[in-house]
C-alpha cells in the first residue's frame, strides 16, 4: 500500500511538472501569472477526446499534431494581448485577472462547441491493461503519461541551458531591461517562451482525460492552482525545481487519497500556503527573494 | 495634507451627495419593483465591491479569495442559527466576527507581495471551501449538501439589514478618501519604502484595512445566508463572485467611492439583460470585456475624469 502510493506520486508528480513547468516558464520569462493555463490543458485534452471519439486517433499521435498550432496560439497571444499588457503600470497584478477573462473566453467557447458535460477516452486507446512496476502494477495510461513528461521536462531543460534560445531565454529571466540594454530580443523571447508553454499544455492536456478521469470545461481553474503550487513548491523559475515540487506534490497527493481520502483536495491549497509562508523562494533557491 | 475642517466637510458632502441618496434609492426601490432578489443582489455586489475597494484600491492588494469571507460570514451566520440558536441579529454580528477571525488568520500571508498573496489568498478561500464542503464535516457544516434556514427567513428586514451595510461599506470607503489613515495607507500602496520612512506603519494600517474588508465582506455574507436561507458551499465560495466584484470595482475605478458602484450598475445590469439566456454567450462577451479593460482602461471608467484633474467623489 505504502510502495504502491509512493510509486504512483512519482507518476503523478512527473505529470504535474509537465502541467506546471509551462506556467514556470512564463512567470520565470515575464512576470505573468497564466490564469488560464489550465484551460489550454483542457483543450489538449478535449482534442483528443475528440480526435479519438472521431477517426480513432491514438492520444499520442495527437500530442504530436498539437505541437504546431499551440505555439503559434501562443505567439499569436503574445503579439495580441501580453505585450501591450507588459507596459502597463502593475502587470503582474492585472495579469491575474486578464488571464481569467481569457480563460472565461475558453471555457463558454468550449462550452458551447462541445457542452458541460464530462469527456473522456476509454483507457484502451493507449494499450488497455496494467504494466508491473517494482512489483506493483499500474495503470499503462499513467506510465506513459509519466515518461512523456519526464522527457517533456528534460528537453526544457536541455533548451534553457544547451541552446543559445534558452541562454537568452535565460538573460530575459534574470534582468529584462538588461537583456534589452545587451541587444537582446525581448519580446521574441516572451513570443517563443509562450509558444512553448502553451505546447507543453496541449501536450499535457492530451494525458488529461486519463489522469483525472474524466475532463469539463470548468475543471481548468483548479489545474491552474495545482501548477502553482507545484513551481512554488519548487522555485520559480527553475526547470528542475518544478520537478521537485512535482514529486512532492504527488507523492503527498496520493498518501493523502490513500489514507485520508476526503482530504486529498484541500491538500495543493494547504501545501501552497505553508511553503509560502515558511519558505517562499522555494526549495531549490540559491537566494532569498524579498517578499 | 488638507485641513482636518476640509476632510470633514469633504465627508459631509460624500455623505449628502452619494451615500445618502443611494442608501435612500436602495430602500425606495423595493415598494416600487418587485423584484426583490434582484435588488437585494445588487446591495450585495455593491457592498463587497465597497469592501473590495478598501483593501485594493487603497492598499493595492489584490485578494482573488475574497469571496472567502463572504462564505465564512454566510457560513458564521447559519451554524450560529442552527447550533447556538442564536437570534438572526446576533448571528448577523457572529457572521462579522468569524470573518475578522478568518481575517486575523490570514494576517500572515499580508507579507507576501504581488501575485503571491493573490494566489495564497485564492488558495486559502479554496481550502476553506473544501474544509467546509467536506461530507466529514457533515454533521457541522451539512457539508455539500447544503444549508436550510426557513426558520429565520424574513426577506424584508434581510434586505433593510443589507443596505445598512451598504451604508457602512460607504461610509469606510468616504472615511478612507478623506482622512489621514487612509492617506497613509494610499502612501503604502505607491511606495511602502517611503511611507515607512516617513513614520507610516506598514503592516499596522495595512492589517487594519485588511480586517475591515473581511469584516464588510462577511457581514454581507451573513445578511446573504439570512436573506437566501437556502444555499450551498459551492455558492458562497465561488471564485467567480471574487472576480465578478474585482471586475466591477476596477471597472468603474477603484479607490473612489462612486466608481465601484457605477461598476456594479452597469455590469451587473448587462449580466442580467443578456446573461440569462445563453450563458456561455455572456461569458465570452465577459471575457473580452475583462481583457479589453486590462489593456485599455487598468484605472476604470473614473479615471476618464480623475486624469482630466476633475476631482470626483
Amino acid at each position: 500500500m505504502l510502495i504502491y502510493s509512493l510509486i504512483a506520486g512519482v507518476l503523478f508528480g512527473l505529470y504535474f511538472t509537465l502541467i506546471g513547468i509551462g506556467l514556470n516558464l512564463i512567470f520565470g520569462v515575464m512576470k505573468l501569472v497564466n490564469l488560464a493555463h489550465g484551460d489550454f490543458v483542457i483543450v489538449g485534452g478535449f482534442f483528443a477526446c475528440a480526435l479519438f471519439a472521431a477517426a480513432g486517433v491514438n492520444p499520442l499521435a495527437t500530442a504530436g499534431l498539437l505541437l504546431v498550432p499551440m505555439f503559434v496560439v501562443g505567439v499569436v497571444i503574445y503579439y495580441g494581448i501580453v505585450r501591450r499588457l507588459r507596459l502597463s503600470r502593475d502587470a503582474e497584478m492585472l495579469s491575474l485577472i486578464l488571464f481569467f477573462g481569457v480563460s472565461k473566453i475558453m471555457e463558454a467557447a468550449a462550452g458551447l462547441v462541445l457542452g458541460t458535460s464530462e469527456q473522456s477516452i476509454p483507457s484502451f486507446a493507449l494499450g488497455a491493461g496494467p504494466m508491473q512496476l517494482l512489483g506493483q502494477s499500474f495503470p499503462k495510461t499513467w506510465i506513459y503519461a509519466a515518461g512523456v513528461s519526464a522527457v517533456a521536462v528534460i528537453a526544457v531543460y536541455v533548451y534553457l541551458y544547451r541552446t543559445k534560445l534558452g541562454i537568452l531565454t535565460r538573460a530575459v529571466m534574470d534582468n529584462d531591461d538588461e537583456a534589452v540594454m545587451t541587444g537582446i530580443n525581448v519580446d521574441r523571447i516572451c513570443a517563443i517562451a509562450l509558444g512553448i508553454s502553451l505546447m507543453l499544455a496541449g501536450v499535457a492536456g492530451v494525458f488529461a482525460p486519463f489522469m483525472l478521469g474524466s475532463i469539463t470545461p470548468a475543471a481548468g481553474v483548479d489545474l491552474s492552482v495545482a501548477a502553482f503550487a507545484v513551481i512554488v513548491i519548487g522555485t520559480l523559475g527553475n526547470p528542475l525545481g518544478a520537478m521537485l515540487g512535482g514529486i512532492i506534490y504527488g507523492i503527498s497527493l496520493m498518501l493523502m487519497q490513500t489514507y485520508m481520502s476526503s482530504w486529498a483536495n484541500v491538500l495543493p491549497n494547504v501545501l501552497l500556503i505553508a511553503v509560502l509562508l515558511v519558505r517562499p523562494q522555494g526549495l531549490l533557491a540559491r537566494q532569498v527573494r524579498s517578499a | 495634507m488638507t485641513s482636518p475642517k476640509t476632510s470633514l466637510n469633504r465627508m459631509l458632502r460624500d455623505l449628502c451627495f452619494v451615500t445618502i441618496p443611494i442608501v435612500a434609492a436602495m430602500l425606495i426601490l423595493p415598494s416600487v419593483y418587485s423584484n426583490q432578489l434582484l435588488l437585494f443582489n445588487f446591495v450585495m455586489f455593491m457592498t463587497l465591491a465597497q469592501g473590495l475597494n478598501v483593501i485594493y484600491g487603497f492598499t493595492g492588494i489584490l485578494p482573488l479569495g475574497y469571496v472567502g469571507f463572504f462564505g465564512a460570514g454566510a457560513y458564521g451566520f447559519a451554524l450560529s442559527v442552527m447550533h447556538l440558536n442564536m437570534s438572526p441579529v446576533l448571528a448577523f454580528f457572529a457572521a462579522g466576527i468569524v470573518s475578522v477571525v478568518v481575517g486575523l488568520l490570514l494576517i500572515p500571508l499580508l507579507r507576501l507581495s504581488g501575485a503571491y498573496f493573490a494566489i495564497a489568498n485564492m488558495a486559502a478561500s479554496l481550502a476553506l471551501y473544501q474544509i467546509v464542503s467536506n461530507p466529514d464535516l457533515a454533521p457541522i457544516t451539512k457539508g455539500p449538501y447544503g444549508i436550510s434556514l426557513q426558520g429565520v427567513f424574513s426577506p424584508s428586514v434581510s434586505y433593510a439589514c443589507a443596505v445598512s451595510v451598504l451604508a457602512l461599506s460607504m461610509l469606510a470607503v468616504s472615511w478612507l478618501r478623506n482622512s489621514t489613515f487612509g492617506l497613509s495607507l494610499q502612501a503604502v500602496r505607491e511606495d511602502p519604502i517611503s511611507a515607512a520612512t516617513a513614520g507610516v506603519s506598514v503592516a499596522r494600517v495595512r492589517a487594519i484595512a485588511w480586517l475591515i474588508s473581511a469584516w464588510l465582506a462577511g457581514l454581507i455574507g451573513g445578511v446573504f445566508a439570512w436573506h437566501i436561507s437556502v444555499f450551498y458551499p459551492d455558492s458562497v465560495f465561488d471564485l467567480g463572485i471574487s472576480i465578478s466584484v474585482i471586475v466591477f470595482t476596477l471597472f468603474g475605478g477603484s479607490a473612489t467611492l462612486l466608481g465601484p458602484l457605477l461598476g456594479v450598475v452597469l455590469l451587473y445590469s448587462a449580466y442580467n439583460i443578456i446573461g440569462i439566456g445563453v450563458p456561455q454567450y455572456f461569458q465570452i462577451m465577459y471575457g473580452v470585456l475583462i481583457v479589453v479593460l486590462m489593456l485599455f482602461l487598468p484605472n476604470g471608467v473614473m479615471s476618464i475624469f480623475t486624469s482630466r484633474g476633475f476631482r470626483v467623489p
